[in-house]
């Protein structure tokens, strides 16, 4: 872990993290504890697990230098980490492929998995047909009407899905279902959680995973430009796509480090899900563990909103939460107009189209291009690909046409 | 007349509505219940079933404050002899600022504080002034709890020992079997404490299992299915058929 991580308690963060959970969970916390601690420090571990990103996900993934964007702003040299040519269209397969492997050491056969934009809930199913487990997805009624693409998928591939509609029926109540069931059948089953939040050591854990992602730009960047990027970009859910493309440099002070946040409709609004850089995220304890958390005064969590179904959450990484407190990782917020606007230009600029999540990234780019120079590098992580988000774009972009479609497609099936 | 076995009743606050919860406490009373468990809601009630999952939610969404929970554990205090503990998730209670939050139950007369999602590691300060603040810190152990760890419980706990006989959350049924009362004992000997036993309890032959054995019963989301299902009524009459 970079040291900028280390010196504190077992878990933590500065003040953020630990595991707040039921006294049956810690059992099995500690035993997943002690089956990661052992192999992250197993070089052989770290060659099998990549082998098989490489084979099975496609990895490396590029870094796409971005021309044309470069050109039309005539400032600063913009690469793209392109995450969306993994194996599954997101970053998310590359944690999961990383717990199927310590799901093997553990000897467990089923994996549960909570999802809100549904991209991790494939990447686990992709993952447990291919490493022959039976998994459980917890998804948000709301996001499920949201994302049903994801949900057919997951279901073609073998999952079964469990829509659940308690709370406001998004990703944190499928995080509460799937403690749920990981409480009642933890002897057999996996929690593969999708974000380096919760109960220790899952934070830790995705990082680790995730940090592949990084470790990759360094060496790209190095080989392209012989030096490390100024400003390294990406989108902030609950923090699996930042912390993998920050966490090779986080002891590179040299290196700033920019987070994007769900701004939805504006910080006045309240519909929005921006707990860092709109400083409305308040610490607390939840979900198994303490961070900056959308809240009201006596702590029962907000309804959050962002075109995103992916950083639409109430919490944040505890490791976020910290480097965001220290002033080691930046944090803005993108509003949806904003993404919009990012997504057509990408998209038109460079013939990639970036999923609506780290549109966010590119749009806090954009709105900070003014402040590079010719000289600057900068790195975007382009967490997923867009063209999975078509509903949601569609309606976002209020494509007229794409409507049409959809309710011709629809009224076919009516009789 | 001593009970073969001590009972505690759960109420959510708030659900179905304060008028309730204040029906339920009198039933309490006129059933000689011994300890009554009163739930401050949170809206990630993650330890909890259904049952109490949508309590919890139904009744934030119906306005229920923290300051409300409050108010109504003081009035009866004031007006029942039961023993009273404050249920919550941790959350409520950092909000409110821990000492704070002790002081104010501490003050009105809260004889325990049950947190499920602090295990005493994550949750040392919050056990440790519990006990500054006269107050009976409820730790909870389980059939998997190690030997090892179930020393560090009864170092932090008080009084009781809350025995959770099975996985899961709360609210379903319970298989009690000899294991059980075996566990029930190795924690009593262990601990050196009283034990109470939650999470499934339903019908009178769930607490002729656990005399002997348990000390207290904890009977939660029963009574408040049968309140949704058949009326507050009702609850005097499951009481007084498993007290019989």
């Amino acid at each position: 872990m970079a040291k900028i991580l280390e010196g504190f308690p077992e878990g933590y963060y500065g003040e953020y993290g630990g595991r707040f959970v039921p006294e049956l969970l810690i059992p099995v916390l500690d035993e997943l504890k002690d089956c990661f601690g052992k192999a992250k420090i197993d070089d052989s571990f770290f060659e099998e697990y990549y082998n098989l990103l490489k084979d099975y996900c496609g990895r490396e993934t590029p870094l796409t230098y971005a021309e044309n964007l470069t050109e039309y702003f005539g400032k600063g040299k913009i690469y793209i980490k392109r995450e969306d040519l993994n194996h599954s269209g997101a970053h998310k397969i590359n944690n999961v492929i990383g717990q199927g492997l310590i799901m093997k050491k553990l000897g467990k056969k089923r994996v549960i998995a909570e999802t809100g934009a549904g991209q991790h809930g494939v990447a686990t199913a992709i993952m447990a047909a291919k490493m022959g487990f039976k998994a459980v997805i917890y998804m948000g009624a709301e996001d499920i009407e949201r994302q049903y693409p994801n949900v057919f998928w997951m279901r073609n591939l073998g999952a079964e899905v469990i829509s659940v509609k308690d709370g406001t029926a998004t990703l944190k109540d499928a995080i509460n279902e799937a403690m749920r069931d990981w409480a009642a059948n933890f002897e057999d089953t996996h929690y593969c959680l999708g974000t380096t939040c919760g109960p220790h050591p899952f934070p830790e854990m995705v990082m680790y995973f995730q940090s592949v992602i990084g470790k990759e730009i360094r060496k790209q960047v190095m080989q392209k430009e012989n030096r490390l990027p100024d400003r390294v970009y990406a989108c902030l859910g609950g923090g699996s796509n930042s912390l993998g493309a920050f966490h090779e440099f986080l002891d590179e002070k040299d290196v700033r480090l920019i987070a994007a946040e769900a701004g939805g409709k504006g910080k006045e609004s309240g519909q929005h899900a921006s707990r860092l850089a709109y400083q409305t995220g308040k610490t607390g304890i939840a979900q198994g563990y303490k961070t900056k958390f959308l809240q009201n005064s006596d702590g029962q969590m907000l309804d959050t909103w962002s075109i995103s179904a992916g950083l639409d959450y109430i919490g944040v990484s505890p490791i976020c939460a910290y480097l965001s407190e220290i002033g080691r990782m930046e944090t803005a917020a993108a509003e949806d107009n904003e993404v919009i606007n990012a997504f057509s230009l990408v998209s038109r600029k460079e013939g990639i189209i970036p999923a609506l999540e780290s549109s966010h990234a590119f749009a806090v780019m954009i709105k900070d291009i003014e402040t590079t120079t010719k000289e600057d590098i900068i790195v975007v992580n382009m967490s997923g690909r867009g063209d999975k988000d078509i509903f949601n774009i569609g309606e976002a972009l209020s494509d007229e046409k794409w409507k049409e479609f959809v309710k011709q497609r629809g009224d076919g099936y009516g009789s | 007349m001593a009970h073969k076995i001590n009972l505690m009743t759960h109420q959510v606050l708030g659900y179905p509505d304060f008028e309730t919860n204040e029906k339920a406490l009198e039933i309490f009373k006129k059933n000689n219940v011994e300890y009554v468990e009163l739930q401050i809601p949170f809206s990630e009630s993650s330890a909890d079933g259904p049952t109490f999952v949508k309590a919890n939610q139904l009744s934030i969404q119906n306005g229920t404050t923290v300051e409300a929970c409050l108010e109504f554990i003081k009035k009866s205090i004031d007006k029942n002899p039961m023993k009273f503990l404050i249920m919550t998730y941790f959350n409520i209670i950092y909000q409110y600022g821990l000492d704070n939050f002790l002081r104010r139950a501490s003050e009105i007369g809260v004889w325990g504080i049950i947190v499920p999602d602090a295990p005493v590691d994550e949750g040392v300060q919050l056990y440790d002034k519990c006990v500054s603040y006269q107050m009976n810190p409820i730790v909870i152990a389980t059939p998997y709890t190690s030997e090892k760890r179930l020393q560090v419980l009864a170092e932090k706990g008080r009084e009781f020992i809350y025995f959770v006989p099975r996985k899961g959350v709360t609210g379903s049924k319970t298989d009690f079997n000899d294991s059980v009362r075996e566990k029930i004992l190795q924690i009593k000997q262990r601990t050196l404490m009283e034990c109470a036993v939650g999470f499934g309890i339903q019908e009178k032959a769930d607490l002729e299992f656990l005399e002997g054995y348990a000390d207290i019963a904890v009977i939660g989301s029963k009574i408040t299915r049968i309140i949704e299902e058949e009326g507050i009524e009702k609850v005097d009459d499951f009481l007084k058929e498993i007290r019989e």
